[in-house]
């Protein structure tokens, strides 16, 4: 009995996902339990299990395409089993498939290679999300580099995407071989945006619209800190950075002002007792926020480990869903780029965000006299519907004196 | 131009030499009175006596010794191996001897001769007797490694291997002493370490050699270029080593593919060589990675259905030419 494999909905915010890698290929014996298909949701790098076992008979989305949740992208049935059934009525899926783009069949006539219909493999963009590396055969290199074209931007049509030949000459024959190894002045060009970045667009849009926004901006002293957290490191194997102290300061702030670790539910709000704190990290197709669970409950130390484990996957696009989803606060640091005080918008469903800018050595008034101290400027972004400016100033004086007496966070 | 067969090839080769040089003579297992397992010696008995046409005792390391040493006494001997398989008693004679006197002796004697004999498969002969050696003897330095895969090839490269002034290693076939083909009228030879093309094509480069190019590949070939709708340019190098890399790198800058399909297995064999050898002259010409057909790396089976199944066939140079054609 032959199954249909959908695109599955793999993050809550998910509407389409894109095909990386298909684990198994057309004709192959597929396990109940074996990793089938790895999937680009808007969030994280996924891979789907098989449910059923059988022979992997179609792959109806190559690597690189698209297809809206509920698409059918595969069969999974017996080796002789009719399927076309199947195939013919993908109509019930709420979505379509989209194939990734084909080459253009450009070749020059009587080429052979070029006349067979259609690739020894699916189509895949030559920038691969796989390795990043674009591949190319020896002979498409070098007639790229002689007809200067920037062989990444080729469809590779030969196995796993490789770039061959005909690919280049097809290129060389549209015309379309403009030189890209620079950008020309005054010309523009069109950049695809990648699932994160439509994402960010779409949750900032709805945030900065729904929730009405006010700031409330407090300089707090970071030299007990700094001490703080040099005492820490000559205890600690691993080395604390300021963030670890903040989110633990933030926390323990939190837990006393419930009404700033709330969502907006239209009649009534949620107020969280416990902080799920999620803290962004910047990767070069944009913004993700894995989150450190119950730090209410962790020390210094353990948010340490989680934040490093947490931010490596990120980079890596590791992330299970989970550990992006179910925030109660958001911290976002810009103090390494050497930015002083920023705002930032809020992270629906939560009702507040912190911004944090860098420690900065400034003079300052102590005791009646100017000295030279150490400050840190933090603005929280809250969610008016549920918070006052009272409520989010009085959080922040319990944040800056967690700051300024971190022994506090001990107790 | 006359046609003849192969055999008869080798065996003009064989009396004109004998009749241009007296020093050149033919040993081996049943060369003499029988003419010849094979029947390539047939008549030489009869014209040149017993003195210039000797049978030996099944002994080959012992008539391979005897042959370097008369090589090195200034006689020209040509040892025919019954088979190439059982050149393998004589590999230390062979290796260790003939290959490395000239060297070891500091030029004092050099081994003017010729070991020649079938190699490879032919049908049901199992394991031990189906051997394609060429790839251990192409691995001594010392020793050159010649095989034909026409009776134009074979004759004027014999004749040339008999008039070399050092060890040559030439390999036949017992399926293809039968093997009809025409040869120049008169006196020719055929110099050493220059292949033919012997069909042209423009999509991929095919390079085989000696039985599998004769009786496999161009069974294969026409049928092939039209199931898959290619042209095939097909290059025999004739002689193993030294190779003929420049007709093939010619060759692979024009199809910027190249599929090798040899009899030997798999693992360090001349097709291994090969493609090393061309992937770095040519790199900046492939548009694939160099593909190979080959025996399967076991001993060859004795039952027909596998001993078929493990030999280059026309199904594995079919996949071969997909896979170097990137053709689904």
């Amino acid at each position: 009995m032959a199954t249909k494999i959908m695109m599955p909905k793999l993050s809550d915010t998910m509407e389409e996902g894109v095909i990386l890698k298909w684990v198994r290929k057309e004709g192959e014996k597929v396990k109940q339990g074996e990793t089938l298909v790895e999937i680009e949701s808007d969030k994280a790098d996924m891979e789907l299990e098989a449910y059923d076992s059988g022979v992997l008979r179609k792959i109806v989305v190559p690597e690189g395409g698209k297809a809206a949740i509920g698409a059918l992208i595969a069969v999974i049935g017996d080796p002789n089993e009719d399927i076309s059934g199947m195939l013919a009525d993908d109509s019930p899926a709420p979505g379509k498939a989209v194939p990734p783009e084909k080459p253009k069949e450009t070749a020059p006539k009587g080429a052979a290679p070029a006349q067979s219909p259609t690739p020894a493999t699916p189509v895949q963009p030559a920038g691969q999300p796989g390795d990043g590396r674009t591949k190319a055969s020896p002979l498409a290199k070098r007639l790229a580099q002689e007809h200067h074209v920037n062989i990444a931007g080729v469809q590779g049509s030969g196995p796993q995407g490789r770039v061959i030949k005909r690919d280049v000459e097809g290129v060389l024959s549209s015309g379309s071989a403009v030189p890209q190894r620079t950008h020309l002045a005054g010309t523009s060009e069109d950049v695809a945006l990648s699932p994160i970045r439509k994402t960010i667009a779409k949750r900032m849009t709805e945030s900065k619209t729904t929730a009405p926004h006010f700031y409330v901006t407090i300089e707090a002293d970071m030299e007990p800190a700094m001490t703080f957290r040099e005492q820490l490191n000559a205890a600690s194997e691993s080395k604390i950075s300021f963030t670890d102290i903040l989110i633990k300061a933030t926390a323990s702030a939190l837990m006393r002002h419930p009404q700033i670790n709330a969502t907006y539910l239209g009649d009534s709000m949620k107020q969280y007792h416990y902080v799920h704190m999620a803290v962004a990290v910047a990767l070069d197709e944009g913004l993700v926020t894995p989150i450190i669970r119950n730090c209410e409950q962790k020390g210094i130390a353990a948010i340490n480990a989680d934040l490093r484990d947490l931010a490596e996957r990120a980079r890596n696009r590791k992330l299970k869903p989970e550990e992006y989803t179910g925030a109660t606060f958001t911290i976002s640091n810009l103090g390494m780029y050497g930015v002083e005080d920023f705002v930032a918008i809020i992270n629906p469903p939560e009702g507040a965000i912190l911004a944090v800018g860098s420690i900065v050595e400034k003079p300052v008034v102590k005791k009646g006299a100017i000295v030279i101290g150490h400050t840190m400027k933090m603005t929280l972004s809250s969610d008016h519907r549920i918070i006052d400016g009272a409520v989010a100033a009085r959080f922040l004086q319990d944040l800056k004196k967690f700051l300024e007496n971190p022994a506090s966070l001990a107790l | 131009m006359p046609t003849v067969s192969l055999r008869e090839a080798l065996n003009q080769a064989i009396d004109e030499e004998m009749a241009r040089d007296e020093r050149v003579f033919l040993m081996g297992e049943e060369v003499a009175e029988y003419n010849g397992a094979y029947k390539v010696s047939q008549g030489l008995l009869a014209k040149w006596g017993p003195r210039r046409i000797i049978d030996t005792p099944i002994a080959e390391a012992g008539f391979a010794g005897i042959g370097i040493g008369a090589a090195m006494c200034g006689l020209r001997p040509i040892v025919e191996f019954m088979t190439w398989n059982f050149s393998l008693v004589a590999y230390d004679q062979i290796a260790n001897h003939a290959a490395k006197m000239y060297s070891m002796t500091g030029g004092h004697f050099n081994v003017p001769m010729v070991f020649r004999g079938p190699g490879g498969a032919a049908h049901g002969l199992g394991a031990t007797h189906s051997q394609a050696l060429e790839s251990i003897y192409a691995h001594i330095p010392g020793l050159k490694v010649v095989m034909p895969s026409t009776c134009k090839d074979a004759k004027g490269l014999l004749k040339t291997a008999i008039r070399d002034e050092n060890p040559v290693i030439f390999i036949e076939s017992e399926v293809m002493y039968g093997d009809k083909g025409e040869i120049p009228e008169g006196e020719y030879t055929i110099p050493f370490g220059v292949g033919e093309v012997k069909k042209e094509g423009k999509d991929v480069t095919l390079v085989s050699w000696s039985k599998v190019l004769a009786h496999i590949v161009w069974k294969s070939v026409e049928k092939l270029e039209e199931e898959l709708g290619i042209s095939i340019e097909v290059i025999d190098p004739r002689t193993i080593k030294p190779m003929d890399y420049d007709l093939i790198v010619e060759s692979v800058k024009k199809t910027n593919r190249l599929l090798i399909v040899e009899e030997g297995w798999p693992f360090a064999s001349v097709g291994a060589q090969l493609s090393d050898e061309i992937t770095r002259r040519a790199f900046d010409y492939l548009d694939a990675p160099v593909e190979r057909v080959n025996q399967e790396d076991v001993p060859l089976p004795y039952a027909k259905a596998l001993e078929k199944h493990s030999l280059p066939n026309i199904d594995k140079i079919r996949t071969g030419l997909k896979k170097v054609l990137y053709i689904d």
